[in-house]
């Protein structure tokens, strides 16, 4: 009987220490994929490889021996000791297996969950395993599952829906403002890593411009450099508030910057414009009464850390169904991989057939009455043979393929071809 | 015949309904698809319904509140629609697509009465009078969900407290653009909607302007939307004013629109109208 083992590596299990040493990455996946294809117990692999994981997913009919022979290769490769490994590797077997991929794929044991890029690394490394055609029937199907759950979750769930950092809350705040942020303007007031994070995502938005100022000048000449923006001096804040759509406060000041009159004067300058300001600072740069002024927006470091607090605990939330989701999922791909089996897809074929029979021979036998018993009995013989006839083509050949690789494949397509549903057999066992 | 148009259209815009309510809830692209599918679709019943009363009537079939009520409805979703086109966002439908199916639940429930047509509601001038009226009417009511929007969406961002409706709401931005494009709209077409009414007045009544109620009333309603469009323009006006403002204007919208016709007498009056 086939088996599925998912052998690997996380965040949670292995310091980056040890990860690292284990990683594969572009310079070596080729050599690793045809190692790997030289253990003969190992029949479909797909090996993915991000900074927060190592995975080797594989199919085999000899568990203990592939196991064996994979966690040698990976103490070869990494020139980790085999016991020190052990302690750090976790393995998987079937449904524990399915599961973990599906979790996997749908950013469920991402260190950030519900992070969107681990998707894009699985694809990947599904990508690299059929250039390698590492992967068959079963990988395939299990990796097609993988992502289709995952683009499921991601949108009938709000796992990925809100932003867990702070600059990136402030970013999609913006958006909720002025609705695109291409072609804003960014004065940036003051220098500090959070700022300089929020303003390198507001550019990724296409923000037209950073304008940034400093106490000194020569370090807000230094950040506008940094960011192919235009360095101004503190006495033109004034000046700029009037042009400038996002503002940034970062600066040491003990005493508010951005005061309450000034900034009704410049709404007034503004047309009403919209301003957006993002105080990182503390103590606080901008009068938190700004934010009563029509059209004017004020958040500071405690709101932007209260949002992105709420967002991660409704994340953990979201997970809970999307972990529900996956437990569905599990269930309907083991029930699949349990009718690639040779006798179950058979007697499913053959049943089919003798139904299809049995309905038909009812029908025309109602509407010839008048046949005698022997007439009847031709009949039914007639039908008979000619099913059999047909099945037996298809019946040898698929005996023929037991043990071979392509095996899977084929039942695959037979079930497929005559619509055998995983679960006929479970109505009548034989 | 035409009755069956009328159930099927108010079934479909149930069922429309309940598929924008869905969305907003789930946020499941594919279920507001199916919503505009299913609104477009009533959509044309609803217009066969209208063209087969004009058609039997022989004249807008507007003269009661049943007729009215369910030609607002319509007139308010080809705005939606109309404005869908520039702005898409489909959650505007599970605002105003309910609001539209309300009306026409009220149409329903008002038995069917004779009514007799006067001559003059045969003029030239008064379809014309009364679709770009009513359809100034559509467009305020798209202003007016939109400022609820806004302000719904403004609220959430000032206070800090983003609830479920801040993901769901478009941005602030697009829901200002929107009111002020829906209000410019409306206001053209109430001003063609009035000029033509008088125009028709005068061949029926023989002067422009009677001091009649509906016409005073309307003249009070355009005022309120040409001050909040000179204060948009002029004053630099945008956002929560602006917004509380489309509100208030609708109000009296909605009470030049019923409420003088049945609280206050004249010719407007659907007791008049009716003929009876």
């Amino acid at each position: 009987m086939i088996k599925i083992v998912d052998m690997g590596m996380n965040h949670k299990t292995a310091p980056v220490e040890l990860r690292e040493l284990v990683a594969f990455g572009r310079h070596n996946i080729d050599e690793v994929m045809n190692s790997i294809r030289g253990i003969k117990t190992v029949k479909e692999f797909i090996v993915l490889s991000t900074c927060n994981r190592v995975e080797i997913l594989f199919t085999t009919d000899m568990e203990k021996e592939a196991k064996e022979s994979l966690i040698e290769f990976l103490s070869h490769v990494s020139g980790i000791k085999r016991e020190k490994l052990g302690q750090t590797l976790y393995i998987y077997d079937n449904q524990e297996a399915i599961r973990h991929i599906f979790r996997v794929g749908a950013s469920l044991d991402s260190m950030i969950v519900g992070e969107p890029q681990i998707l894009g690394q699985v694809k990947d490394a599904y990508r690299i395993a059929t250039e390698h055609k590492s992967s068959s029937a079963i990988l395939n199907r299990l990796m097609h599952r993988t992502f289709s759950l995952a683009k499921k979750i991601r949108t009938e769930t709000d796992i990925s829906g809100s932003a867990v950092s702070i600059s990136f809350a402030a970013v999609e705040l913006g958006k909720k403002i002025f609705g695109d942020l291409q072609g804003k303007k960014v004065l940036l007031i003051g220098a500090g890593e959070m700022a300089e994070l929020a303003a390198r995502y507001l550019l990724n938005n296409r923000t037209a411009q950073i304008l940034v100022t400093n106490r000194t000048f020569s370090r807000a000449v230094e950040l506008a450099d940094h960011f192919r923006g235009k360095a101004i001096s503190f006495d033109e804040i004034d000046d700029q508030l009037l042009e400038a759509d996002i503002v940034i406060t970062s600066t040491a000041s003990p005493e508010p910057i951005i005061s309450l009159s000034q900034v009704k004067k410049t709404m007034r300058g503004r047309k009403n414009r919209p301003l957006f300001f993002i105080d990182i600072a503390v103590p606080r740069n901008v009068e938190p009464k700004v934010n009563g002024i029509e059209n004017v927006f004020v958040y500071d470091i405690d709101d932007l850390r209260g949002i992105v607090e709420i967002n991660i605990s409704k994340r953990k939330g979201e997970a809970v169904k999307a972990e529900r989701m996956v437990d569905e999922e599990v269930i309907k791909f083991s029930k699949w991989l349990k009718t690639l089996d040779i006798v179950p897809t058979i007697v499913a074929l053959q049943d089919k057939c003798e139904k299809i029979r049995q309905i038909e021979l009812k029908k025309t036998l109602s509407s010839l009455e008048d046949l005698t018993p022997e007439q009847r009995k031709g009949v039914e013989d007639l039908t008979t043979s000619i099913t059999k006839k047909i099945l037996n083509d298809p019946i040898f050949f698929l005996k023929r393929k037991e043990g071979r690789t392509s095996r899977n494949l084929y039942l695959d397509v037979a079930r497929r071809l005559f619509h055998l549903e995983p679960n006929n057999e479970e109505k009548n066992p034989k | 015949m035409d009755i069956v148009f009328f159930k099927l259209t108010l079934l479909l815009y149930l069922i429309a309904t309940a598929g924008f309510l869905l969305f907003i809830i789930k946020k499941d692209k594919k279920v507001g698809y199916w919503s505009h599918r299913i609104l477009f679709a009533g959509f044309i019943l609803n217009s066969i319904y209208l063209a087969l009363g004009y058609y039997k009537l022989g004249a807008v079939p507007v003269l009661n509140l049943k007729g009215s009520l369910s030609f607002f409805s319509w007139t308010i979703l080809a705005a939606y629609i109309v404005l869908q086109v520039k702005f898409r966002i489909t959650v505007l439908g599970s605002f105003v697509v309910p609001f539209s199916a309300f009306l026409m639940m009220i149409s329903s429930t008002i038995p069917i009465s004779a009514i007799t047509v006067r001559p003059i509601f045969k003029s030239f001038w008064l379809p014309l009078h009364v679709a770009t009226s009513f359809l100034g009417d559509g467009i305020f009511a798209i202003a007016f969900i939109a400022g609820v929007m806004y302000l719904i969406q403004e609220h959430q961002i000032k206070s800090k407290r983003l609830g479920a409706f801040y993901s769901r709401l478009p941005s602030l931005n697009i829901l200002d653009s929107l009111n002020y494009h829906a209000i410019s709209y409306g206001f053209v077409l109430l001003t063609i909607g009035m000029i033509t009414g008088s125009i028709m007045a005068q061949g029926a009544h023989g002067s422009y302007w009677r001091w009649d109620p509906k016409e005073v009333w309307s003249l009070i309603t355009w005022l309120c939307y040409a001050a909040l469009l000179h204060q948009r323009m002029a004053a630099g006006w945008r956002g929560r004013r602006s917004a509380l403002m489309s509100i208030g204007c609708f109000f009296i919208l909605i009470f030049t629109f019923i409420g003088v016709n049945f609280l206050m007498e004249g010719y407007h009056s659907f007791k008049s109208l009716e003929g009876n």
